[in-house]
């Protein structure tokens, strides 16, 4: 007997979290352009406060619109459920400040976003949260880095910029016999590219900016659980499992299971360090979601084609892809992404900086900018932008040299696009 | 809250609050693979309004020691030894599903103990399907998801969760997956094989309220109806848009009846 079916990727993409609304009807998502919400009576007022009732009170802590993009993130990525945030970056420190106090200790890969690199490397280390890099391409860096104190470890599923990709099964394997959870970024890859969940990761978040807004109009992160980790068992995380004084004496964990993540990091994060995101950019968020499984395929079969151009070019040097069979990420790729490796990606051109500079300026199609993930295609010179404050040294380790290029590949006419490289590379020699 | 029961760890949720002799006890028991947290927004609710309350992990469910009781009968007679340990000589008790068995045949089993039962997403008999039962006898995550799928309304994986954020597959899911092999299809049988349904509900004479799902796919409410002929005296709330899960999925509407039928 065949049992029951989940919906679709597709169908999730477009429903999940909302029905049309009962106030009025209305088939998009309203957006719920409100600061709070009026209670029925005191008695309803109280129960909403102590979570005795579910509900809104006031939108730095949920907002109904803000709610279907949480709830949609969630069903599509498999997890209990999202917070929604007011960018990526706000999203993991949410993450780990949920998760850690002054003193703890975060292992994480050295091929991260600049953003993420300097958070973690000098911001948090002001707050007393040290980091120790690990090369994303040797799982047991991680176990080998693993203190006392560890209490996440974190990687991006592709590395920006040399797209390294993260085994996350091995990664998560070591993780939980550490008694960790495995955050992972995976704004590169979406749901649609890859279920990090399926592969062992505990927790995720994305920068909602990029590929899953799609326009380029909108910043905002989300924050993902699976659900699956068990804080109580782990007995490393008593900001989950024991009272907590800055909120009623909450143990999180016997209140919620599950949800013992999510529910702190809503009730205290977004409470107090209040990165909330606006119901209007939920709104645009949506709008991108809904054609995400649409715009994927297309995303990935034209840097496909770009991929392909520049790696036979005289004027190129490298190109780093994970599709290609010289990429040191080649297998594991074929293993974890099998519908492709996204749509951004870095190349060396021939030159150096001198080169990459009237590459990029020569452009015409392609725009540079510091935004990955959009439908119009953009360029950009990670070693003088995204990147500029890291160290040779920490660029290197990071795979990027004064002449490495980054594409985001967008949604426009392939030939054009690769018109737009072979006017720009002619004029770069 | 953890206490020994029979030699054995037990959590029961307690909102935080200590029991009191002086109040009234409410003590609430789950379904088939849960836990006490499905509970959360209700048993909180009694908790912070004048009431004990004691929302228990079974054995071998959220974090009470197993092994798991494999009879409906052993489950009631290890909840009465829960309200031995701690002094309770009577109580209303609200069960969900495997859980409002329970409800039923400790109401029926120990009359003096059992101030008032409310059954939520109940049936009788609760047959469970053969392709179920024998998922869950190997463990298999097809079993997990019939208990996902049909244990919520067909709108909910689509639908907006009353509890922001939150997708309720995910988190049914997920708490499925914390079980230990065997328990699952150890309830599923324990329903199954229930068979005091009726005896049990002619010896019921306190107070008894049902809340049923009129989307209920697991428990249809015509299922109930048995049973709910069988207990004259009995009351019953439908929630119109609700399936099997009626706390997550119609959270207001099972806590007003709830507070309707205790108060």
């Amino acid at each position: 007997m065949a049992g029951p079916k989940y919906p679709g990727f597709d169908t999730l993409a477009l429903h999940a979290g909302q029905s049309p609304d009962p106030a009025t009807g209305a088939r998009a998502v309203p957006i719920y352009q409100t600061t709070s919400y009026v209670f029925r009576d005191a008695a309803h007022a109280a129960s909403l406060f102590n979570m005795e009732r579910a509900g809104h009170v006031y939108s730095r802590i949920s907002n109904p619109t803000v709610a279907v993009l949480e709830e949609r993130m969630a069903a599509l990525e498999g997890g209990v459920g999202a917070i929604a945030t007011a960018s990526g970056q706000a999203a993991l420190h949410l993450a780990v400040s949920t998760l850690m106090d002054a003193g703890s200790h975060i292992v994480a890969s050295s091929a991260l976003y600049g953003g993420s690199h300097n958070l973690l490397g000098y911001t948090l280390k002001r707050f007393g949260i040290e980091t120790t890099f690990v090369s994303p391409r040797n799982p047991g860096d991680f176990r080998k880095a693993i203190k006392a104190n560890t209490r996440l470890l974190f990687g991006e599923t592709l590395g920006n910029p040399g797209l390294d990709v993260l085994d996350i099964p091995a990664v998560s394997k070591i993780a939980h016999e550490a008694g960790l959870p495995l955050l992972v970024d995976a704004t590169f890859t979406t749901p649609w590219l890859m279920k990090p969940f399926e592969l062992g990761a505990d927790l995720l978040y994305h920068s909602a900016t990029k590929f899953l807004g799609g326009h380029g109009i909108a910043i905002g992160g989300v924050l993902v659980d699976s659900g699956r980790f068990d804080w109580e068992k782990s007995g490393k995380f008593a900001q989950l499992t024991a009272p907590y004084a800055g909120f009623h004496n909450m143990d999180f964990e016997e209140e919620s299971g599950t949800r013992a993540f999510l529910l702190r990091a809503r009730r205290e994060g977004l409470r107090d360090f209040g990165a909330c995101m606006a119901p209007m950019t939920a709104f645009q968020i949506l709008q991108g979601i809904e054609t995400l499984h649409l715009r994927m395929p297309r995303h990935v079969e034209s840097t496909r084609k770009i991929v392909g151009y520049l790696a036979g070019h005289a004027a190129v040097q490298s190109v780093m892809y994970p599709e290609l069979e010289g990429h040191p990420d080649h297998k594991i790729a074929k293993q974890l992404l099998p519908r492709g490796c996204g749509a951004v990606f870095s190349f060396d051109i021939k030159g150096g900086r001198e080169a990459g500079r009237k590459f990029i300026e020569s452009l015409r199609v392609f725009s540079h900018l510091a935004n990955v993930g959009d439908a119009k295609s953009l360029v950009i010179h990670p070693a003088t932008t995204t990147h500029y404050r890291m160290s040779d040294d920490d660029l290197k380790k990071a795979g990027i040299g004064p002449g490495t290029v980054r594409l985001s590949v967008g949604l426009e006419d392939p030939e054009d696009l690769v018109a737009d490289l072979e006017r720009a590379l002619k004029a770069a020699k | 809250m953890n206490l020994q029961v029979a030699g054995k760890s037990t959590f029961a949720y307690t909102a935080a609050h200590e029991v009191d002799g002086a109040k009234r006890t409410i003590v609430f028991m789950h379904g088939a693979g849960l836990d006490h947290s499905g509970w959360g927004l209700q048993s909180r609710y009694f908790g912070y309004h004048g009431f004990n309350v004691l929302a228990l992990d079974l054995p071998a469910h959220g974090r009470s020691e197993g092994p798991a009781l494999a009879s409906i009968g052993d489950m009631a007679d290890w909840v009465k030894k829960v309200l031995d340990e701690k002094k309770i000589k009577s109580a209303t008790f609200v069960g969900h599903s495997m859980g409002s068995l329970v409800a039923l045949e400790f109401a029926a089993r120990y009359p003096e103990a059992a101030e008032k039962i409310a059954l939520i997403g109940t049936a009788y008999p609760m047959k469970v399907g053969e392709a179920f039962l024998d998922a869950a006898r190997r463990n298999d995550q097809a079993a997990y998801d019939m208990e996902t799928i049909w244990g919520h309304a067909a709108q909910v994986p689509l639908a907006g969760n009353p509890n922001p954020g939150m997708w309720m597959y995910g988190d049914t899911l997920a708490r499925l997956a914390r079980l230990a092999p065997g328990v699952l299809h150890n309830d599923l049988n324990a329903c199954n094989t229930y068979a005091g349904g009726m005896a049990a509900a002619a010896k019921v004479k306190c107070p008894v309220l049902f809340i049923l799902g009129a989307r209920d796919a697991m428990t249809p409410p015509r299922a109930a109806q048995d049973l709910i002929e069988a207990i004259v005296h009995s009351k019953t709330v439908t929630v119109a848009f609700s399936g099997h899960l009626l706390m997550a999925e119609a959270p207001d509407a099972t806590l007003d009846a709830l507070i309707g039928f205790v108060a």
